[in-house]
């Protein structure tokens, strides 16, 4: 019954049902499980024709000409376009460098670079007509490391660079540098009583999204496109794609279709340009799907990396000081490697107190396939490499590897090496202490239910390698540290619009954000936020489209902080202004409309004492109260370029994980049996999808423990294994129990004290497991991910 | 080549199909049925799941003259398969969700040997509530795959281990949960299912 808001009415509000700390169910759930929700490849129109890429088959080649004729002639081929047919000077594209070409002219870098583009009535006549293209290479010599990149005589990927970074890298080969300098980490080491050296490498990692890349691209009318498509962030894309179409962004209408999963994978540019082109050369819609094979080459992946460190100890277990190098390979395009390289500086140190450091992370170009963003963004190499020298130094002083990282374990106040305080609690012994508690597993599982003995629990499962003899458990932990949000002094905002109106007698509230929601669960906290400062039960999600500004990027954790903290602050004024329309209305029947402090809940105005002032409904009648504004966190500041030091970051996140394994001597084969995790999360907005979020994140640094990596061939960088046959992603069978401890503690400068989390929970999980095998076997195993000739000393190279 | 089938109950008649058409391919882009996924159309991943005669194929790997004459049954019309599965074997008692096992209890819920039965659904089956009970979907993409590959599971076999799940979920590909929250919602069907005889 509707309150009238005099003041003889006094009851109780009550809790609006489904906001923040519960966990609500998606709202996008039912049309997952029925299968009607459409994702981007689900996209079809009347009349609508399909493209094709035609890539290259070289890795590094000059392009001697391009025939097409046989292509064009095909019965059912529309268009055939090559670098020649780009509408615009503006034939190149990119995150930071605008280095990467829409199709390729004179030059291919990489090997599955695209060169052409088909638009055909039948994906078969597309895939046909792109195989009678003739190409001429002639081939140049390959770079594919550090000593080829920058060898005196080296081959330029890029010549004639003039992007921002050109002046401060050693050679052209080298996208980006950056150095830390702190203390001094000479003078240091001679107070060490150990010191331990290593050298690590890290396999490329892809992201393995399910959903391929895909979308349509419809012309419009007005001589512009709309074009629908999955990914991270559409103003980003529009801001690329608009200018090689040579149409202004109004004329690139962008709507988010579903998106099947991102982890970085879909930062970049894919075939959002070459649909619209296709497009606007019918005139007809186009789609573009893109499949297992394609989608490898479709998206920049993990940089794999070479990482060199140096820490040394005292003997009673203090770090002394850290040297490091840290080689990323960037492949052939810059991508997302600047930032990448700052991220893999800043945290090379870990969640550790090193006064004394000296750094360098630098970022190559090569003719390997481009790497960009991807869950960890360059604090996964790191973390990977330090801990491994954790459990080094601790093995070399007797200690316990747990208890010597929490003796030197950072916390709140402690400053990173890039000078910067950490001004929010870092829980890292905590974490540590957590996981080490948690009682371990029970010993072979497999052999303990006696008759009932169960292969399927040991290494190599059903295939029934070994009956246990050979098999041996070891135990591993590490932790690590990431930051929140883009950093070194990005402008990372949001914006929000949300409106909110009385519809079939009940008040609902429409929140509208260009976020991605790429499976994270944003839309189900946007819809939670809205709740708890509206006090509405009925919230709407607004499809993400480009009508509405820029929410940034569906990375780098930081969705639900910025835009959950611009749909936050969007509604605290939608609040203020549904207050002040209520005190017109009903301010002089009660005079805590204008002295209490008052709330929205339960679809009602109430005062913080819980008394009830108006219903919602009577307040607004048939107004609405819509607004859209932009929100930002506090502001970062670009690191310097000589000694690395600024207060670059604005948020960290730490997860640790204990790893318990059983390896297979003989065969070489790994069963990771449990992966434990604890997390702080700073408020757990939606506890369910914080653990699914920390489970599926553990399960992708496992996966690049034990089995994922694209390889590329040293002597052509040509891909050998663009499939999900060659290219391991663990099954249910490979991943196991993960059991989740999520920590609350507030960060007082974040909205509601909340803290990403989808990154962290991928840093510690691969170097949890590498120690665990380490512990199994007694192996030094430098390299991830760890192969069976690994394990068995049967590498042949 | 004309192609003759049953789709979820319905006839279905698809013209024009070119011989290298696959099953998917004719589902998704000529009966409009997009259900069932796309990820790797190598029959690795799982994704394209649907039953073909009742026996969970992927159907990226299934020709499209391969199926003339047979039934196929999609994530589209899992919940009405169920559900006539169900008129066919009654029994099951509660109505999905509603008979007030949690994921908790789910979790503790241990398996042991039964006959195979399920649950009455509303618009939903069991198994499909069931995920989004658990927090199983995320992007969503494995999801239809999954849920045809779990159903008939739990219809085989209605009191699963975990190595059971674990084991005929391993065609299955997921790349965003972790699978913990997948089992769990396996788990959660089952118990709600054993709670409802
Ligand atoms: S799409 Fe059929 S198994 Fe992957
Ligand atoms: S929920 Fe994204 S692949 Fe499973």
């Amino acid at each position: 019954m509707a309150t009238t808001g005099t003041p003889t009415n006094i009851t109780q509000g009550s809790k609006t049902k489904g906001g923040i700390g519960e966990s609500t169910l998606r709202p996008d759930g039912t049309l997952k499980v029925t299968g009607e929700f459409a994702y981007s490849s689900d996209m079809w129109h009347e009349d609508m024709l399909w493209g094709q890429t035609l890539r290259s088959t070289v890795a590094h080649a000059e392009i001697k000409s391009i025939d097409i004729s046989e292509a064009v002639a095909m019965p059912g081929v529309y268009a055939v376009l090559t670098y020649d047919d780009l509408p615009t000077d503006v034939k190149n594209y990119g995150l930071e460098i605008q280095d990467t070409p829409v199709l390729a002219h004179g030059k291919v870098r990489h090997h599955g670079e695209p060169v052409a583009l088909v638009a055909a009535d039948h994906p078969e006549t597309a895939r046909r007509a792109a195989a009678k293209i003739k190409i001429e290479y002639v081939e140049l010599p390959v770079i594919t490391d550090e000593a080829s990149a920058t060898a005196p005589d080296a081959v330029l990927v890029h010549e004639g660079r003039d992007d921002h970074h050109i002046g401060h890298v050693p050679h052209p080969n080298i996208v980006h540098r950056q150095p830390i300098v702190r203390g001094n980490a000479d003078e240091a080491a001679k107070r060490a009583d150990v010191i331990v050296k290593g050298e690590y490498t890290f396999g490329m990692q892809d992201q393995a999204f399910l959903g391929p890349e895909s979308g349509l691209a419809v012309p419009s009318e007005d001589g512009g496109v709309e074009l629908y498509v999955a990914t991270q962030w559409l103003h980003s894309d529009l801001k690329q794609i608009a200018p090689v179409l040579g149409l202004p962004e109004e004329k690139v209408r962008m709507t988010l279709s579903g998106v099947g999963g991102a982890f970085g994978g879909r930062e970049d540019i894919s075939m959002q340009i070459h649909a619209c082109l296709l497009a606007l050369r019918t005139g007809k819609p186009v789609k573009i799907v893109y499949n297992r094979f394609e989608s490898f080459f479709g998206h920049v992946h993990r940089h794999p990396a070479k990482l060199y460190y140096e820490h040394g100890a005292t003997k009673d277990g203090k770090l002394t000081h850290m040297k490091c190098k840290i080689v990323l390979d960037g492949g052939a395009y810059a991508s997302a490697s600047p930032a990448v390289v700052g991220n893999a500086s800043s945290l090379s140190v870990g969640p550790y107190v090193i006064d004394d450091v000296d750094i360098e992370a630098i970022a190559l170009y090569s003719n390997n396939p481009p790497c960009g963003a991807m869950r960890g963004f360059g604090a996964v190499q790191a973390c990977f490499a330090y801990e491994a020298q954790m459990d080094k130094l601790a093995a070399k002083l007797g200690m316990d590897p747990v208890e010597f990282r929490q003796l030197n374990a950072m916390e709140q106040g402690t400053i990173m090496p890039t000078g910067q305080p950490v001004d929010s609690p870092a829980p890292v012994a905590e974490l540590l202490r957590r996981v080490k508690a948690r009682p371990l597993p029970p010993e072979q599982q497999w052999a303990t239910a006696g008759e009932q003995a169960d292969v399927r629990a040991l290494p190599g499962g059903l295939s029934n390698t070994t009956h246990g003899e050979g098999v041996v458990r070891g135990v591993g932990y590490a932790v690590g540290i990431k930051n929140v949000g883009f950093s070194e002094g990005f402008d990372d905002y949001s914006t929000a619009k949300v409106r909110m109106e009385v519809i079939n007698g009940e008040p609902v509230a429409t929140v509208h954000t260009a976020m991605a929601e790429v499976g994270q669960g944003g839309v189900t906290v946007h819809a939670q936020i809205a709740r708890t400062e509206l006090g509405v039960t009925q919230v709407t999600i607004h499809p993400a489209d480009t009508q509405v500004g820029s929410a940034g990027s569906t990375s780098a954790s930081r969705q639900t902080y910025v835009t959950g903290g611009a749909v936050k602050n969007t509604c605290e004024h939608v609040r203020e202004a549904v207050l002040e329309i209520g005190r017109r209305k009903f301010g002089s029947y009660h005079p805590a409309w204008a002295t209490a402090e008052l709330l929205l809940e339960g679809g009602k105005v109430v005062t913080d004492g819980g008394e009830v002032l108006a219903d919602l409904v009577d307040v607004l009648e048939d107004e609405a109260v819509e607004l859209e504004l932009e929100w930002r966190h506090r502001p970062t500041e670009a690191f310097d370029l000589r000694t690395g030091q600024g207060n670059g970051h604005v948020q960290y996140s730490f997860a640790a994980h204990r790893a318990v394994v059983e390896v297979d001597t003989e065969l070489g084969l790994v069963k990771v049996v449990e992966l434990a995790v604890a997390q702080d999360v700073g408020k757990a907005l939606n506890p369910l999808s914080v653990v699914g979020q920390i489970q599926g994140g553990t399960t992708q640094g496992l996966g690049v423990a034990v089995m994922e990596e694209i390889i590329v061939d040293p002597k052509t960088a040509k891909v050998r294994n663009p499939s999900f046959t060659d290219y391991l992603i663990p099954t249910i069978l490979d991943t196991p129990t993960i059991p989740v401890d999520v920590l609350e503690l507030a960060d007082e400068h974040a909205p509601y004290g909340l803290r990403g989390i989808g990154e962290a929970p991928t840093l510690s999980s691969t170097p949890a497991v590498l120690a665990a095998i380490r512990n199994a076997t007694g192996l030094e195993l430098n390299r991830t991910p760890v192969r069976p000739e690994h394990l068995t000393g049967t590498e042949s190279s | 080549m004309r192609v003759n089938f049953t789709v979820n109950g319905r006839k279905q008649e698809a013209d024009d199909v070119w011989e290298g058409e696959s099953l998917l391919y004719v589902l998704r882009e000529r009966m409009g049925l997009p259900g069932s996924k796309n990820a790797c159309e190598q029959g690795e991943c799982g994704s394209c799941t649907v039953r073909l005669d009742g026996v969970p194929v992927c159907s990226c790997l299934v020709a499209a003259g391969q199926v003339e004459g047979r039934e196929v049954v999609t994530v589209e019309g899992l919940a009405d398969y169920a559900k006539h599965r169900d008129d066919a074997h009654p029994g099951g008692a509660c109505a999905s969700g509603a008979c007030g096992t949690s994921v908790d209890a789910a979790q503790r819920w241990q398996a042991k040997p039964q006959d195979g039965r399920s649950a009455e659904s509303g618009d939903l089956s069991p198994i499909q509530q069931a995920f989004i009970d658990a927090g199983a979907v995320q992007c969503g993409f494995c999801t239809p795959g999954l849920l045809v590959a779990a159903d008939e599971l739990l219809e085989r076999n209605a009191s699963p281990s975990d190595q059971d799940i674990r084991e005929a979920l391993s065609g299955n590909l997921c790349r965003c949960t972790g699978y913990e929250k997948i089992l769990d919602a396996v788990r959660l069907a089952a118990a709600r299912q054993e709670e409802a005889v």
